[in-house]
This record gives C-alpha cells, structure tokens and sequence, in this order.
C-alpha cells in the first residue's frame, strides 16, 4: 500500500511537472519539443526548467524542513515559518546588505544562514524554558517570536531605504526565477540528503532525551544537525524564492496521518508531496489570471491556511 | 552487579539524595518504595545516567558510569520512564525495532529482526504489531515499551514507575512479564513503585527510601513488616498473610 502511494505521488510529480514546462505565454506545445527555435529553446533552458526545478527543490526542501521541526520539537505544529526560521534569515539577508553593501551571493546565503540558524536556536532555548507545551499555544510563541524579529528587520529596512528590497523576500516567487538566479537552491540537496542518513535518529530525538540516552544516542548533537538542515535549506529557499508559507506545516502533518512519524519511511513521501503541492499551486496561479501571475507565495497561503484549518478541526476528534 | 556508594543529588540547593548506598542483586527484582519525594526517581535515574550525581559513585559492572561509553551502556543498562505523554505515530513493530538502536544505528540486520520478533512474540503484541502507539490503550502501549526494552536486550532493566495509569488487570499483567522477565530470561530488573502491595507479591528486594535517604533495605520479606512500614510512611499498616504472601492494609 505504501508502495501504492509513493507510486501515485511520483505520477503526480512527472505529469505536473510535464505541464509546468509547457504552460506560459511564450508557446512551446508538447509536438514542438523535438524541433524547437533558438527562442523556443532560450525559453526553455533559461526559464521554464529552472522554474521546474526551483519548484521541485523548494517544495521538497520546506515540507522535510517543517517534518525535521516537528519531530525534534515534539510539537505538530511546529515549521520554518512558525519557529521564526524564516524571518531570521530575512534579517540575516538584510544584515548581509547593510554591511557588505556588494556581497555576492554566497555571502548573503551565509549570512541568511546564520540568522536562521541562531534565531531557531533561540526559539528551541525558548520552548525548553516554557512549562505548558500546549499544541497550538508553541506554535503562537513562534509566531510572535518571528514577528519581533521580522519588525527588528522592517525597522532597519526603513532606516535605511531597503523597505521595497527586503519585502521582496517577503512573498515567495517563483516567476523571477531564471537560469542564474536560483543555482543556490542545489545546497539544499545534500542537505536533504545528510536529513535521510539522520532519519532513524531524529524519530530516536522526537521521542524525549531520556529515550534517546537510554538507547545510547547523543540528543543535543543529532538536534543541532537537524536544525543547521533546516536553517540551510530555509535560508537558500528564502534567498531564491521567498517565504512560501504553510508549506512545512501542512505536509508533514498529512503524511504523518497516513504513514505515522517513523523519518525513515516518511522522508521521501513529505518530499514528495512538497514538491507536488508547489507545483500544482504555481501552475494554478499560473493559469487562473493568464497571462499575468499569482504569486505562489499567495496561491500556497490560501489553500494552505485552508488545509491549516482543517488539520486543526480534525485535531480535536482525533487526540 | 550495580553497586552505588554515598550518593547524593541536589536540586538547587535541595538535597533531593541524600548519601545513598545499596548494591543491586543480580537475577532479581528490586523494588524502590517510599513516600513522595523521597528521591525513588532521582536514584533510578542517576543509575540509569538520565541525571549526573554530585557526589559519590555508580559502579556498573566494576566501571563507573561515567566512564561507560554511552552506547555501550545501552546495551547493559536500560531505562524506562512513565511514558504516556507520547503521541508519536509510530507502530508497535518500528517502536520496538528502535531497541535495536545500540546495535545496529539504525540499519538493522536479520539477526535484529529477530531479536524484534522475539521481544513482540514475548510480550504477546504480534496480532496487534503495526498499529500506531497513539491508538493503544495504556496497558498495551506500557506492554509495547517494555518489548522495545527486551529488544535492546541489556543485562538492568530500569522501569519507572511502570504501573502508573494503569487497571488492576493490567498491572499484574506488567508484574508478571517483569516476574518472567528475570525468571526466565536472567534478566535484573529494578523499579519505582508505589502499591507496596506489588511490590510484596513480585519483588525479591525492596529498598525504602524517605526524605532522600535509604532507611531499610533487605529481601522482600523483612521489609513488609507493620514497624518498618510505620518508619517509611508514618502510618499503621496491618498486615495479613494469605497463602504464602504478606498483604499490606492501607486503606484506614
């Protein structure tokens, strides 16, 4: 059955993916695939397949960032953009221009990276200190947590005349992407790659410190490698894309309702589905306004907090 | 053998273990008894190394226990605290195949399937082996913890607690799977119990501890005795025998 599954997700993927390449003003129709013009070719190596692949990265890397999340935080609701993960890197992303006015890019990612890595810390510091772990009341203090930073970000930006640059990091997009622009987004894939060699020890790390010393496995450690994945992958997304949200809420919460909390065998279907979900949504924003654009960081926020919600009902009849 | 010596523990400034010594018989079941707050899990946690002493030693096996290699303890020693906060979405069969950890890191060979299989035939869970934890009743996800344990097949068995939330049916089902556990697989068991009852019925020594102190210690029968009792918790416990074993009055 499982097999089943990872099956009709992987058809999903390669029928979106074929319509994703073909949908746009610029007509590339499937018959023209094997004789296509200069232009038609420009279109499509500069433009349309990095689109496809930025989808497919970042959808994959934010749905196994909110899974990673969820697990070493115990808490469901838990993910890069309730955790104050995203906004940390979009300070970490204005710090970088602010004081390294022509960094390349590399260096802002770094940056991004640092911020996201240190203001998740700081939120997982705080969740230890908090006594009353309630479901929804965790993700609420994230929330806020981000907010302070994100006003801390919106008060430099103003400060310095970069409001219209740093807003632009603020509602993920992926119509800007073209070939150039989005080739940092592959530091997500090993990052991916080192979360699945970690995915028995993270379902050890989501069951308590007591469990995971019992079974003779160092908790802090496998902790901090999930939240360096995490801060990698979220701040490269961000830098390239912006913030997609819902994403790594969602996903992982409706993988985990019909595969359970085992990584080992969760990891590829969360992956997956992330990918699967961007892709409809970006084709979707796509067509529905054709031939202008919805930006995804739109469509995703509107049936995703739709999702949202009904994960949130369905939680009471459940637990 | 498990032997600590002077033992003490503080909580900012509260000595919650006070100077603690006892040795841990091999083979048997060890029951901690005493009021609350009298340090039972604290000990069992500093022995099981869930907490850092302060002062004196843990000898496992003529080693102290911080020398232990973590992983390597894991395989002598094991720990179970009261587990029924979880709401992890896991199956029976992946929980206990996780007792393999210590060996195997994750990537489990045919001999840790089998000692899987083994620990589930054991506990009786095979009909019910892929259901989520989340959908178990308390008995039978007590039951599948306790497999977990057998599958990562230490020497020390450390439960805390284990009968906590649980009906009269289902706690001496536990009771006798910890009987079982040392008469038929060898194993030493040590636990944190509350019903001195139990602990008269299935346990070979009882330690009782108050205030942080140990204040008697000794073969099951000794211990059960109306003086001894009135020490640990000040109350006058009748005592009637039936059959072969002691039942402790409490309830007036």
């Amino acid at each position: 059955m499982i097999a089943m599954k990872i099956k009709y997700l992987v058809i999903a993927l390669a029928v979106f993916s074929v319509s994703s390449i073909f949908i746009g003003v610029s007509g590339i129709s499937l018959t023209d695939i094997f004789h296509l013009n200069e232009f038609q070719q420009q279109i499509l190596l500069h433009s349309r397949l990095p689109r496809l692949i930025s989808i497919i990265i970042a959808g994959a890397s934010m749905a196994i960032c909110g899974l990673i999340m969820q697990q070493l935080s115990r808490n469901k609701f838990v993910s890069p953009t309730t955790a104050g993960t995203m906004d940390s890197a979009r300070l970490g992303i204005l710090v970088s221009m602010l004081v390294f006015s022509a960094a390349n890019p590399l260096f802002r990612a770094g940056s991004a990276f640092l911020f996201a890595l240190l203001g998740t810390f700081l939120f997982m510091k705080i969740l230890d200190k908090i006594k009353f772990k309630d479901a929804i009341f965790i993700p609420l203090v994230g929330i806020m947590f981000g907010n302070i930073i994100g006003s801390i970000t919106m008060f430099f930006a103003y400060k310095n005349d970069m409001i219209q640059t740093i807003t632009a990091w603020l509602q993920g997009d992926f119509s800007m992407i073209l070939s150039g622009s989005y080739e940092l987004l592959y530091i997500s894939i090993p990052a991916l790659f080192i979360a699945y060699l970690y995915a028995n020890k993270f379902t050890i790390a989501g069951m308590g410190e007591d469990f995971s010393i019992n079974l003779g496995m160092n908790h802090k450690r496998v902790v901090n490698v999930g939240l360096i994945i995490v801060a990698i992958s979220t701040s490269v997304v961000v830098l390239t894309v912006g913030v997609i949200p819902f994403l790594g809420l969602i996903i992982p919460n409706i993988v985990s309702i019909y595969q359970g909390d085992n990584l080992r065998s969760n990891l590829p279907h969360t992956a997956l589905l992330g990918a699967v979900f961007v892709l409809f949504c970006d084709i979707l924003g796509r067509v529905l306004i054709y031939p202008y654009e919805i930006p995804i960081g739109l469509t995703v926020g509107v049936i995703g907090s739709g999702v949202f919600i009904y994960l949130l009902l369905r939680r009471k009849n459940y637990a | 053998m498990i032997n600590v010596k002077n033992l003490s523990k503080k909580y900012n400034n509260k000595t919650v273990v006070n100077n603690v010594s006892l040795n841990i018989k091999k083979g048997k079941i060890t029951s901690f008894i005493g009021p609350n707050g009298a340090g039972k899990s604290t000990l069992l946690s500093a022995v099981s190394r869930l907490i850092k002493h302060d002062v004196g030693e843990i000898m496992i096996d003529q080693k102290e226990i911080n020398s232990w290699k973590s992983n390597e303890l894991s395989k002598k020693v094991a720990i179970l605290k009261q587990s029924n906060n979880l709401n992890v979405r896991l199956t029976i069969r992946e929980l206990v195949s996780f007792g393999r950890f210590p060996y195997s890191q994750g990537n489990l060979t045919q001999e840790d399937w089998e000692k899987v299989d083994e620990a589930l035939s054991f506990m009786e869970l095979h009909d019910i082996e892929n259901q989520f934890l989340d959908e178990l009743s308390g008995g039978q996800r007590q039951r599948a913890f306790i497999a977990m344990v057998i599958a990562q097949d230490t020497e020390y068995i450390l439960l805390d607690e284990p009968l906590n939330n649980l009906d009269m049916k289902h706690s001496v089902q536990i009771m006798k799977v910890l009987r079982r556990l040392v008469d038929e697989l060898g194993k030493t068991v040590i636990l944190v119990i509350h019903d001195i009852n139990f602990a008269s019925f299935y346990s070979d020594y009882v330690v009782a501890l108050k205030n942080g102190e140990i204040i008697r210690q000794g073969p099951t029968n000794e211990i059960i005795e109306q003086g001894t009792l009135k020490e640990i918790y000040d109350m006058d416990i009748p005592i009637k025998q039936i059959d072969k074993c002691k039942v402790c009055v409490y309830f007036a």
